[in-house]
């Protein structure tokens, strides 16, 4: 895992990459917490994407929950073929399980996200 | 502020063994341990084990039980062969006549826990069994019910438990851990129950469940229960038992096409339209809501409660609005991915003119539209076991 990774309370990674842009994905909690996924939807190259707000969906057998953007931007990739192989994002979910890359706004307002040391103490203090 | 839910007594070995506990109708159960579609799986493949402690047990005691019974059940329960259960609803009506379906349950010609089996005067005691979230005001109502002598109502929930073993082992499962009862078990009719003692514990066990496979329900005394629990999932381990949790039994109902109070069958429900009319014996009785039943038989004007099968994995969920030519025409009670079919699913209450099967129809799911069509119920039914 990356030094410069960083976490959304609602447990969503960024992880700034060399060319400007940032990678985002879920955590390996987010994905354990969630299980049996079925369904994911993901947003269009070329759109928006606002901090805190819904950028997509993803889908248990039990309920559906929102996928928040950690920071503003435009959406420049995403892992398309992401919603046919969910199990990726159990398997790898820091690699091949990344869902969309954005570029930010503002570089700097991942500095207002956690780093790993206080995710993990985030998830260790919530109810499981 | 909501009071501490409830523990089944098995609520240690739970928390012990990864379950997810999750507050259901006032009671603290596990929605799952591992994955709810291997837990389901195991169920339509080998067998699951249940923990359905909240679900209500009563005891109906005295001997003019069954009499008393007869009158406010919408089933027929007068002249049931000893050791019967039947599904009912339980209704009543105010003196303006409103009717208000309390909840749906199962009646039975036999105790519903084994230390009442000793109350047995020949005409009962009969027992019902009733959905936690409505148990206190099923008590409540039938107490009220009472007449001045001669009956009286036990509420057995606590003191007990009930675990549910379903799937196509079950039964090897089950009768291998009940020595000489054994071969009395494997011959149990469904919707029969008998006193019988498994892996040493006095229980009452019948051939129910809410899964759509074969399997038994047992109710054993609380501190027994962790022991018969261990037994159970020792002798299934071989084919591959697994300890199941609320979602996967509400996926499995769901595929069986079963209906859950509160979603498809709510207080002013249409039983007939819902397809609980089997559970409304009319001839010749008189009953709380035997009237406004007798209507709504005879009119055949309510919504009615259909299958809708999706192409794809996508979720409708309760409240999701049907939609037919432009035009909203029903609205979803309940509705899954499910494991057995690999597609999302869904039941729904529509107007009768879109509910022959094949109709299409879109579901709005999250302002999205979702293609689908009406199929018949249930998704899924077990195969026939071999002759």
């Amino acid at each position: 895992m990356s030094a410069a990774m960083r976490f959304a309370k609602s447990h969503e990674w960024i992880r700034p990459e060399a060319d400007g842009t940032a990678t985002v994905g879920i955590s390996a909690y987010a994905v354990e917490a969630l299980t049996d996924l079925v369904f994911m939807q993901l947003p269009k190259v070329g759109s928006r994407v606002v901090a805190g707000q819904s950028f997509g969906e993803i889908e248990s057998v039990k309920a559906v929950s929102d996928l928040y953007a950690p920071v503003s931007g435009d959406v420049v990739a995403v892992n398309a073929t992401l919603p046919e192989r969910l199990e990726t994002l159990g398997n790898d979910p820091y690699g091949e399980g990344w869902i969309v890359r954005i570029r930010p706004d503002d570089p700097a307002a991942l500095d207002g996200l956690l780093d790993q040391a206080a995710y993990e103490a985030l998830v260790a203090s919530s109810p499981h | 502020m909501s009071p501490e839910p409830l523990r089944t007594a098995l609520f240690d070995w739970h928390l012990g063994h990864g379950g997810r506990l999750v507050d259901f109708a006032g009671w603290s159960m596990p929605v799952q341990y591992s994955s709810i579609v291997d837990e389901h799986c195991a169920v339509r493949r080998a067998a699951g084990l249940f923990d359905v402690s909240h679900m209500g047990r009563l005891t109906v005691a005295g001997a003019g039980a069954a009499a008393w019974l007869e009158g406010l059940m919408t089933r027929r329960v007068a002249g049931m062969p000893r050791g019967r259960v039947r599904y009912t609803l339980i209704a009543s009506e105010d003196a303006a006549g409103a009717v208000r379906i309390l909840d749906d349950a199962l009646v039975a010609n036999a105790p519903v826990v084994p230390a009442d089996a000793e109350l047995d005067g020949g005409d009962g005691p009969s027992g019902l069994v009733v959905n936690a979230g409505n148990r206190e005001r099923v008590v409540a109502w039938l107490r009220s019910r009472l007449p001045g002598s001669g009956v009286e109502l036990l509420d057995r929930t606590v003191g007990t438990a009930m675990l549910a073993v379903q799937g196509p082992a079950a039964v090897a499962i089950v009768t291998g851990l009940a020595a000489g009862d054994g071969p009395r078990l494997a011959a149990l009719a469904n919707y029969a129950s008998a006193t019988a003692t498994i892996a040493g514990v006095p229980a009452v066990i019948s051939r129910t469940g809410y899964t759509g496979e074969d399997g038994y329900e047992i109710v054993v005394p609380a501190e027994r229960a962790t022991a018969v629990w261990e037994a159970i999932l020792a002798a299934g381990a071989p084919h591959g038992i697994l300890p199941c949790g609320l979602g996967a039994r509400d996926t499995l109902r769901l595929e069986a096409g079963m209906p859950l109070y509160g979603h498809e069958l709510v207080e002013d429900s249409d039983p007939f339209a819902i397809g609980l009319g089997l559970a409304v014996d009319l001839e010749g009785r008189r009953f709380p809501g035997a009237e406004t039943f007798r209507a709504q038989a005879a009119q055949a004007t309510g919504r009615v409660r259909v299958g809708i099968g999706f192409a794809g994995r996508r979720a409708a969920r309760e409240g999701s609005p049907v939609v037919v030519a432009g035009a909203e025409c029903g609205r979803v009670t309940s509705g899954s991915f499910i494991p057995t079919l690999g597609r999302a699913v869904a039941m729904a209450l529509v107007d009768r003119r879109v509910a022959a099967t094949g109709t299409p129809v879109e579901v709005i799911v999250r302002d999205s539209p979702q293609p689908g069509e009406v199929v018949p119920l249930p998704f899924y039914r077990r195969p026939k076991p071999a002759a």
